[in-house]
C-alpha cells in the first residue's frame, strides 16, 4: 500500500484546500462562526479522503470500496438536511426572513461543495498515481479553479436593469412608479417614509428573467440581502418600515421598497445587483416553443 | 402558546362623523373626536398590538396583523 501514500496525501490536501477556498465567508454570513467552519472543514476532510482512496482501492481490486461512495452521498445529503433545518429554525424569528427558497439554495450549495471536494481529490490522487506529484499539483490547481467557477452563480445585476424611483403616496397608498406597495395609515409614518425610504424598479431583460423575479422566494431573497447589506429600520411590531417587493402585473417589473439605516441610493442599487439568483427560482420559458411565441 | 392572529382586523378607529360607516363585527371600535385623536389612538394601538394601521380614507382606520 505504501506506493499509494503520496497519491492519497496529495488528494486529501487538494480536497481540503478546495474546501477552504470555497468556504466563503461572504455577506450572507453563513457559516460565519468557528463552529460552522469546523463542521464543514471536517466534512470536507472526509469527502477528500473518500475521493482520494477510491482509485487506489480499485487498483487493489477492492471493488466493494465503491459502496463507500454511496455512503458518502448519503452522508452529504445529511449535511443538506442539517443546513436546511438550522436555517429554517432561525427563519421563524428573522425580521426580514431569507425565504424558504434561499434556505434551500444555501443547503443545496453546502451539499454540492462536498461533491466538488470529492471530485477534486479523486482527480488529483489519480493524476499523482498515474503520472507524478507534479501532475497532481497541476491538476489540483485546475480543480480548485474549476470549483470556484462552478460555485460562482449568477447575480441579479446580470439579468435586470435596476432603476431608482422615489416612493410617493397617493392618499394612504405607498407607491413606487405605478406599483402599489402598501397602505400606510399613520401620517407620521408616511412623512418618515418619504424622508428616509428608498425605492427601485427592476426591469427584466427578457421573459426568462421575468419568470425568475416573479418567484416569491427570489423576491424575499432580494429583500433579505438588501436589508443585510444596507440595513433596515424594520422593528418588531412596526410594520411600516417593512421592506417589500411588489410586481407590476402588466409588465412583470418588480418594485423594491426599503427604509434603510443609511439613505444611500447607489449602495441600495448595488446591493440589489449583488443578490444571488436562486436555483429554485430559475425558469426558462423561452427554451420552449410555446414560451417563445407567447413572448412576442 | 401563541394564538395566530394574522390577517385579522384587531381594532377599528373611526372619526365620530364616520361612525355609521362601520358595523360591529368582532373587532372593537374606538371612536375619535377628531383626526388628531384618531391618529394618536391608531399609533398607540398599532404599537401595543404589534399591528399595522391602514387608512381606508373615509375616516376609518383598521389595525391589522400581517
Amino acid at each position: 500500500m505504501a506506493e499509494y501514500g503520496t497519491a492519497i496525501v496529495m488528494g486529501i490536501a487538494a480536497g481540503l484546500v478546495a474546501r477552504i477556498v470555497i468556504l466563503r465567508n461572504d455577506y450572507r454570513h453563513y457559516p460565519g462562526y468557528p463552529h460552522g467552519y469546523i463542521t464543514h472543514l471536517f466534512l470536507g476532510f472526509i469527502a477528500a479522503a473518500l475521493g482520494s482512496v477510491a482509485v487506489p482501492a480499485l487498483l487493489e481490486k477492492e471493488f466493494t470500496a465503491v459502496t463507500f461512495l454511496a455512503l458518502a452521498a448519503q452522508q452529504f445529503r445529511e449535511v443538506r438536511n442539517m443546513e436546511r433545518n438550522s436555517l429554517a429554525q432561525l427563519e421563524k424569528i428573522e425580521l426580514v426572513p431569507r425565504g424558504l427558497d434561499f434556505v434551500e439554495g444555501i443547503a443545496r450549495v453546502f451539499e454540492a461543495r462536498n461533491y466538488l471536494v470529492m471530485g477534486a481529490a479523486l482527480v488529483v490522487s489519480s493524476l499523482t498515481l498515474f503520472g507524478n506529484w507534479f501532475y497532481g499539483l497541476l491538476g489540483g490547481l485546475m480543480g480548485i479553479l474549476l470549483s470556484i467557477y462552478f460555485m460562482r452563480g449568477e447575480t441579479l445585476g446580470e439579468l435586470v436593469d435596476v432603476v431608482p424611483v422615489k416612493p410617493h403616496f397617493e392618499g394612504a397608498l405607498l407607491k413606487i412608479g405605478d406599483i402599489v406597495i402598501m397602505n400606510v395609515g399613520l401620517k407620521e409614518a408616511r412623512k418618515k417614509i418619504l424622508q428616509d425610504g428608498l425605492g427601485a424598479v427592476l426591469k427584466p431583460k427578457n421573459d426568462n428573467v421575468r419568470a425568475i423575479i416573479h418567484d416569491i422566494g427570489q423576491r424575499q431573497a432580494i429583500l433579505n440581502t438588501v436589508a443585510i447589506l444596507i440595513g433596515t429600520k424594520r422593528e418588531e411590531g412596526e410594520l411600516e418600515w417593512s421592506p417589500l417587493a411588489r410586481k407590476n402585473i402588466d409588465t412583470g417589473e418588480i418594485a423594491v421598497f426599503i427604509v434603510p439605516n443609511e439613505k444611500d441610493e447607489e449602495c441600495f442599487l448595488e446591493a440589489i445587483r449583488k443578490v444571488p439568483v436562486l436555483e429554485s427560482a430559475k425558469r426558462f420559458p423561452l427554451k420552449t416553443a410555446v414560451g417563445r411565441s407567447a413572448a412576442d | 402558546m401563541d394564538i395566530e392572529q394574522k390577517g385579522k382586523i384587531l381594532a377599528i378607529v373611526v372619526l365620530a362623523g364616520a361612525r355609521n360607516k362601520v358595523k360591529p363585527g368582532g373587532a372593537p371600535i374606538f371612536i375619535a373626536e377628531n383626526e388628531e385623536e384618531q391618529e394618536k389612538i391608531a399609533l398607540n394601538l398599532s404599537r401595543t398590538l404589534k399591528a399595522m394601521a391602514h387608512d381606508l380614507e373615509n375616516g376609518v382606520y383598521i389595525l391589522m396583523k400581517h
